[in-house]
């Protein structure tokens, strides 16, 4: 039987998280009215010019410096000339001989280890508008709808190297490449929205062999399911193909989500000549040294860095340093929580960040950004169970009282509830001699050597005190009563 | 009052001893009078531009006047101007009103100008002659069987025939400077970025430029520096302090003023190809400067004779791309039948565009093609560096280039219009400037058979205040520029 390996590369368009288009000042905003956000720019009325929007390339800088690639101090903004009506200039402002990102590299997990998938390039443009077709909308009866909304809204191509050799490997890529992109806040990551869409390059030979074969290139895969979908079924398309002795030609399909499969859009023979050329509108985009600089002293520390940073000083295991870097939000929120709580307790810091906070917020379905239990708030909470002020459980309890609002501290909500777990030997001692001279059968069952009795005299115990009784304390006086 | 300068008419409305609403009358009159036999006009718009004159002449009354308010200025009908028809000559835009002033109109009307009227032009300013227009030709006031050259020919006719005291322009490949020099004005391309081109209907993006045409250098000095100035939504804007190109031209420099400047005459502008007519002209004009103080020098521009062949090239290959939203889809013409969208575009092109727009498309198309990109598009680039690297070189030698606008003067209707060759070579001398980015005007300098003829001037880049002193002086001790076509009399 003969062995096949596919070859995978991926192009993601990421849209940056600017608060105006690239080239024309509108608003980007996600959902406005259709064609409220376009301007006589986007619209391309006769004479209208582009001016570029500086935050656009800075997003590209930050971009460049995190995947540690080359910022061109020199790029080429170039027209790409085809007709839809989608597209108001007949041409998409894009890049395309000389991109302003070159190189670079992501790591992603494979395995044990972790395994570098290198960048081509990533390079600046613009979007195109959409085209809402009959049935989309009550309003298109025998016609198609334009909405001019996103046409101009900016947009960075990142291209890999076909690093890849599996759905998996491609999938792991793209998550990586999702968290960057908003770990370093250039692009909000929503799939839904469009905000982060792939499209893969996937091809297949025989193992061993050095040679390419020939790619089809899958478009907007929207989801990370998808972009496994459609790569496993088209990998196993082209070797199906082969096998039986066909061949495969140049292509690009669409993934249909429906039947899991991809099929045709068009061949290379109908490809569209798209007539690059330098855009004269647009001088060519000078990156000074010292702007580079700029950016990279206001550049967060990256995922990896952190990750090694975490495990070193607070002592984290792996899983729970990369768990606590898959967002900078999360990151953050972590850290901010050790700071209050104390470094010694980063361990407890790391199960309630990984644990109960991320349970609740999944159960609710909201973001770590938009927890209602500050970092602040859980740090201090940590902070009473370190000292001895708070079990387990009724650390819960105040967690669940700050997160419904009830309280502004974690100290107000213990001293508002006199919550404080009940240590003082005097007072444990006469709540135990009450709970002993009401509980004779199970001291009899304790004395018989059951020593399950134990466990419920000291249930017993926690339940007169309503669980504020330190528990530990508890089971030391009940052995030394008892003994 | 229609031979006075702008600076004279400016005067007139200062003092009070004319209105603004008088003068747009009497222009406007004029219009209606002369226009029909011209066509030099697409729109006329006689309530919007009196309310112009009224907000001027109230302007006028608070004392809150600069050197245009009030003044009527026709406007070529490629500047997009808010609630006016735009439509750059073509019958893809027979039916755009802009809903946004151009950098340059909105200029014009802060500075109180009145907006007297838009100008035919050449479709999309792609011709030499004025007749590609949807339009209908515009005819030379100097002779009415004639053309008055293109793309600027409906603004060049109108300040010709004093139609309109000045006009804007705008120049590709000798737009403004050829009509300048076939109707006997003075007309000026400035330094490319000089001109804000934000709402200039784009024909060749890295090529155009918006100027005056006007009776004097003195007049194109006036209109400059309203037109000129940086302009934050036009990339290519140039961010340089605002200047007063007025300001050498009212220095005394005695009877030799041009003392010490050189003048460079290229061997290849007076060559086989130019009318030996207008070359004597040019040679006069020459030996006038040299009494002017000039000296002049022999220089030589070896690249020039590639200059129109990689126009071609460029012009075209970026029209191609800058007409590609003329779709039918959101604004303009849009054909009446259609089975689907490749359908509905196809007969919009087809029908909305004329035959040399549609020529210049398909050039441009082909240029940029795969496999065609390296040959035509890149040469032609390369050529262009060439060109500017001349021009670098000779203004090493010298301060300015003399030489002929245009090889003819106004030649017939018809003439040319079979063969785009040799239509494309009556701008042989000017398509270089454009090439290079350089700053050139146009001036009368004689007539042959009664027609007029042009010495254009070519600066090194910002020299723009130069260049219209250097015409100014000349024409202070001249008479060629203030020859006006008869049948447009005053008030006759």
């Amino acid at each position: 039987m003969q062995q096949w390996e596919a070859v995978i590369g991926i192009e993601t368009h990421a849209q940056l998280a600017t608060q105006a288009k690239i080239f024309s000042g509108s608003p980007i905003a996600f959902g406005a009215e259709p064609n409220l956000q376009a301007n006589a720019i986007d619209i391309a009325l006769p004479g209208v010019l582009p001016v570029l929007n500086r935050a656009a390339v800075e997003c590209a800088i930050r971009f460049g410096l995190a995947v540690g690639g080359k910022i061109a101090p020199r790029s080429v903004f170039a027209r790409k000339n085809y007709f839809y009506p989608d597209l108001p200039k007949g041409y998409q402002i894009s890049q395309y001989e000389l991109p302003v990102v070159v190189g670079g590299s992501l790591l992603i997990p494979a395995g044990e280890s972790d395994k570098e998938i290198r960048l081509t390039r990533a390079h600046l443009e613009e979007d195109a508008g959409k085209s809402l077709h009959e049935g989309a909308g009550q309003h298109f009866r025998g016609c198609s709808g334009i909405d001019l909304n996103r046409a101009g809204t900016p947009l960075l191509e990142i291209v890999s190297e076909p690093d890849m050799r599996s759905a998996i490997e491609a999938v792991a890529y793209a998550k990586a490449l999702h968290a960057l992109v908003r770990w370093i806040g250039i692009c909000d990551g929503n799939m839904q929205e469009g905000s982060f869409r792939c499209d893969a390059n996937v091809s297949v030979r025989p193992a061993g062999r050095q040679e390419f074969g020939t790619r089809r290139e899958i478009k907007n895969l929207n989801s990370f399911r998808f972009l496994q979908q459609a790569i496993d079924y088209e990998i196993q398309w082209q070797i199906a193909t082969l096998e039986d002795g066909g061949r495969i030609g140049q292509a690009t399909v669409l993934f249909d989500p429906e039947t899991g499969e991809t099929r045709s859009m068009r061949s290379k023979e109908d490809a569209h000549d798209y007539r690059y050329f330098p855009d004269p509108d647009l001088l060519p985009l000078v990156i000074e040294e010292s702007w580079i600089a700029e950016i990279r002293a206001q550049l967060p520390e990256l995922p990896a860095a952190k990750r090694e940073r975490l495990i070193a000083d607070y002592g984290l295991p792996a899983y729970d340093a990369k768990v606590l870097t898959a967002s900078l939000d999360i990151a953050k929120y972590f850290e901010t929580a050790v700071t209050v709580a104390g470094a010694a307790h980063a361990k407890t810091c790391a199960n309630w960040v990984m644990v109960d906070l991320a349970a609740r917020l999944n159960r609710e379905g909201r973001e770590i950004g938009e927890s209602p239990v500050s970092a602040q708030q859980l740090g201090s909470l940590i902070a009473r169970i370190a000292d001895g002020t708070l079990s387990t459980s009724l650390a819960r309890e105040v967690f669940d009282a700050l997160w419904t609002g009830q309280g502004a501290s974690a100290d107000e909500v213990i001293a508002a509830r006199g919550l404080q777990q009940i240590s003082d030997s005097t007072e444990l001692e006469k709540l135990i001699d009450d709970v002993l001279s009401g509980s004779a059968s199970l001291v009899a069952e304790f004395r018989s050597g059951k020593e399950k009795a134990f466990n419920a005299l000291v249930g017993q115990t926690m339940k007169a005190t309503r669980g504020k009784a330190n528990p530990q304390r508890v089971s030391e006086l009940l052995r030394r009563k008892l003994g | 009052m229609i031979e006075r300068s702008l600076r004279e008419i400016a005067s007139s409305l200062a003092e009070r001893r004319i209105s603004s609403v008088e003068l747009t009358r009497l222009y406007l009159d004029r219009i209606a009078r002369h226009n029909p036999a011209l066509n030099a006009f697409i729109t006329i718009d006689e309530e919007a531009s009196l309310a112009q004159a009224r907000a001027a002449d109230e302007r006028l009354r608070r004392g809150d006047a600069g050197p245009l308010t009030g003044i009527p200025i026709a406007h070529k009908d490629i500047f997009c101007s808010e609630g006016w028809l735009t439509t750059c000559g073509s019958r893809m835009l027979a039916n755009f009103v802009s809903p946004y002033d151009a950098s340059v109109i909105a200029r014009f009307r802060a500075a109180g100008a009145v907006l007297l009227g838009k100008t035919n032009m050449d479709e999309f300013a792609m011709g030499s002659s004025n007749e590609t227009s949807f339009f209908g030709p515009v005819r030379n006031p100097w002779d009415l069987t004639r053309v008055p050259g293109g793309s600027s020919g409906g603004s060049a006719a109108a300040v010709a025939a004093r139609l309109a005291p000045a006009a804007t322009g705008t120049d590709t490949g000798g737009s403004i400077r050829q009509p300048a020099a076939l109707c006997n004005l003075t007309g000026m391309k400035p330094t490319y970025g000089v001109v804000s081109r934000y709402g200039m209907i784009a024909f060749a993006s890295s090529l155009d430029q918006g100027g005056p045409l006007a009776r004097s250098a003195e007049d194109c000095a006036v209109m400059l520096s309203a037109m000129a100035g940086f302009d934050d939504r036009d990339s290519t804007s140039l961010d340089r302090p605002a200047e007063d190109f007025f300001r050498d031209l009212v220095s005394d420099r005695g009877s030799r003023p041009l003392s010490g400047l050189r003048i460079g005459l290229p061997a290849e502008f007076f060559d086989a190809g130019c009318d030996r007519e207008i070359i004597e002209l040019v040679d006069a004009a020459v030996a006038d400067y040299r009494r002017l103080g000039a000296e002049t020098v022999s220089i030589s521009l070896p690249n020039m004779r590639l200059s129109v062949p990689a126009y071609y090239v460029i012009a075209p290959a970026e029209a191609s791309s800058n007409l590609a939203r003329f779709d039918g889809v959101r604004y303009g013409y849009r054909a009446a039948e259609y089975h689907d969208l490749i359908d509905m575009y196809r007969k919009t092109r087809a029908q909305g565009f004329g035959a040399e727009v549609k020529r210049r498309i398909l050039i441009g198309t082909y240029v940029l093609s795969h496999g065609y990109y390296d040959a035509y598009y890149l040469q032609a680039q390369r050529i262009r560096r060439l060109i500017a690297n001349d021009f670098a070189e000779a203004f090493r030698q010298c301060d300015v280039i003399a030489g002929p606008t245009s090889p003819t003067t106004a030649f017939r209707l018809g003439e040319k219009a079979a063969d785009p060759v040799q239509m494309y070579l009556s701008d042989i001398y000017t398509i270089a400037v454009n090439l290079a980015g350089l700053p050139a005007v146009s001036i009368p300098c004689g007539f042959a058979a009664g027609l007029p003829a042009g010495l254009q001037l070519i600066g090194n880049y910002f020299t723009e205040a130069r260049l219209l002193d250097v015409a100014h002086r000349y024409q202070m001790v001249t008479g060629w520029h203030l020859q006006h076509p008869r049948g447009f009399d005053s008030e006759d």
